[in-house]
């Protein structure tokens, strides 16, 4: 410690002594710390900073993506001619089911207005090119070249072309944040295709997802769809999320241990599409207040509430 | 100051804008896609740890807490976590540093890897502390390549303070 001249002779200025400045930053580093954690409330402070670093880091990303062009570039005609002929064989065969669908959405809406339950809500958005993961080792996100200037808002989902990818956690002018949905403690409510029943799954940080509470002895097999169950403000219904590929029954445990990959191309490169906003949904039922003057519907809620 | 603590050559003083280009090439080097591959060092703790022993005066706890906001916005990471380890870092590197320039460079590199691993420890704390995800050992081999680099950090950083060996009186500027 004799380096630093604790204790400078009087008649030179040297501001305040290296102990007193370490305290202040380590006090300021951790406010900050805490209060972005626990409160969100640095965003502006955030973006702030991003507007210089984002441009820069786009520079810095440029030789990546320049190689990975060139690399495309020089892929050859005869992979393309056969990556051609493919989409064409896949858009062939999807063409019987698609050319049907505008009338099937019809007859759907038709239906449903004679069932009286509300219509089913259409999902658009925009396409987002993800320009690098975000180099924080202890989580999953990435970033993708839309921002405010797009209209793109904290909360809303991303998807790819095979299914759910993660949703936007931040947002600065020019560019997103994602959060996979493998990220640690990212939660989709999902349901499983083949029965119907409603969960949630985590990401576990590992690249892959767990369906947590459900009982040792529920109907789950190795291999069921998982698919969004719109259950929230977030994502609509009927997107695919994930596949059980384990299941370990314990009996120690009242729940079993569920684990499934993403579907989506979860950790690949390239672009998503980000989904817009919900239509706000009807108000939730007022709870503890009216409990008193119970009708049919709330009794029945109250019953399941034990099994939980 | 010399190079070297044996060394006779004298070293001109330090230019302030080339530590602050080495600074902010530190953090490009940082954003650059290879950051994402198993055992890159932390350029910018580097560089940092490089000054703070070697200029205390100019580059310390400051320079730690601006650059370690920068990489907490750039890395996506809770706001704070850089800049903790980066401060602590800076105040050891120059409370440390008259007793570490006194040592031949590969002795001197062996002094900075206990902190440049505290800077990724601490920060692996911080998270896991919060509910962050195990970022596997990979994430603390950075340090140890960085304590490698430390030699040749040295000689590249100290380049533009080196005088011509062969001085010409009569050289008209």
């Amino acid at each position: 410690m004799a380096g630093m001249d604790h204790a400078p002779p009087p008649f030179f200025k040297r501001g305040p002594a290296p102990l007193a400045l370490l305290t202040f930053y380590i006090a300021v580093s951790l406010a900050i710390f805490v209060v972005d954690l626990r409160f969100k409330s640095l965003e502006l402070l955030r973006q702030s900073i991003a507007l210089i670093v984002d441009p820069v880091q786009r520079v810095a990303q440029t030789p990546g993506s320049l190689v990975d062009y060139a690399g495309q570039y020089l892929q050859g005609m005869r992979s393309l001619q056969l990556e051609n002929e493919e989409l064409k064989h896949a858009k062939l065969t999807t063409a019987p089911d698609l050319q049907r669908l505008a009338q099937l959405e019809v007859e759907n809406t038709r239906l449903r207005k004679l069932l009286d339950v509300k219509e089913r809500e259409k999902a658009n958005g925009q396409v987002a090119q993800i320009m690098y993961t975000a180099r924080d080792p202890f989580s999953r996100k990435v970033i993708v070249d839309k921002g405010q200037q797009a209209d793109i808002a904290a909360g809303l989902p991303a998807i790819d072309e095979a299914g759910v990818v993660g949703q936007v956690t931040r947002v600065f002018p020019f560019s997103a944040e994602i959060t996979l949905i493998t990220d640690k403690d990212q939660v989709v409510p999902v349901q499983v295709v083949r029965t119907g029943q409603r969960s949630v799954v985590f990401g576990l940080g590992n690249g892959q997802l767990e369906l947590r509470y459900m009982p040792a002895n529920a109907d789950i097999q190795v291999g069921d769809l998982l698919v969004t169950s719109g259950l929230d403000d977030i994502y609509l219904p009927g997107f695919p999320v994930a596949k059980v590929v384990n299941i370990e029954r314990d009996s120690a445990y009242s729940f079993a241990r569920i684990f499934c990959v993403p579907i989506a191309g979860v950790e690949n490169f390239g672009e998503v599409m980000i989904l817009a906003q919900r239509q706000a949904r009807p108000e939730r039922p007022p709870e503890s207040g009216s409990r008193a003057a119970a009708n049919d519907g709330q009794r029945v809620k109250k019953k399941r509430m034990p099994k939980n | 100051m010399q190079p070297t603590f044996s060394s006779s050559r004298i070293l001109l003083p330090v230019r302030p804008w080339f530590i602050f280009l080495s600074l902010i090439g530190a953090a490009v080097l940082n954003f650059l896609p290879t950051a994402h591959w198993p055992g890159m060092p932390d350029w910018v703790a580097l560089v940092l740890c490089f000054w703070s022993v070697r200029e205390f005066r100019r580059v310390g706890m400051g320079w730690g807490f601006v650059l370690g906001l920068l990489m907490d916005v750039a890395d996506g990471a809770v706001l704070g976590q850089h800049c903790f380890a980066y401060v602590l870092l800076a105040y050891t590197a120059s409370s440390l540093s008259r007793r570490i320039l006194w040592f031949p460079l590969a002795q001197q590199a062996l002094q900075i890897m206990p902190l440049l691993i505290g800077t990724q420890i601490i920060q692996a704390l911080m998270r896991l502390a919060v509910g962050a995800d195990f970022p596997g050992w990979g994430y603390f081999i950075g340090p140890f390549v960085a304590t490698l680099l430390w030699i040749p950090a040295t000689f590249v950083l100290l380049l533009p303070q080196y005088r011509p060996v062969e001085q010409d009186p009569n050289r008209p500027i």
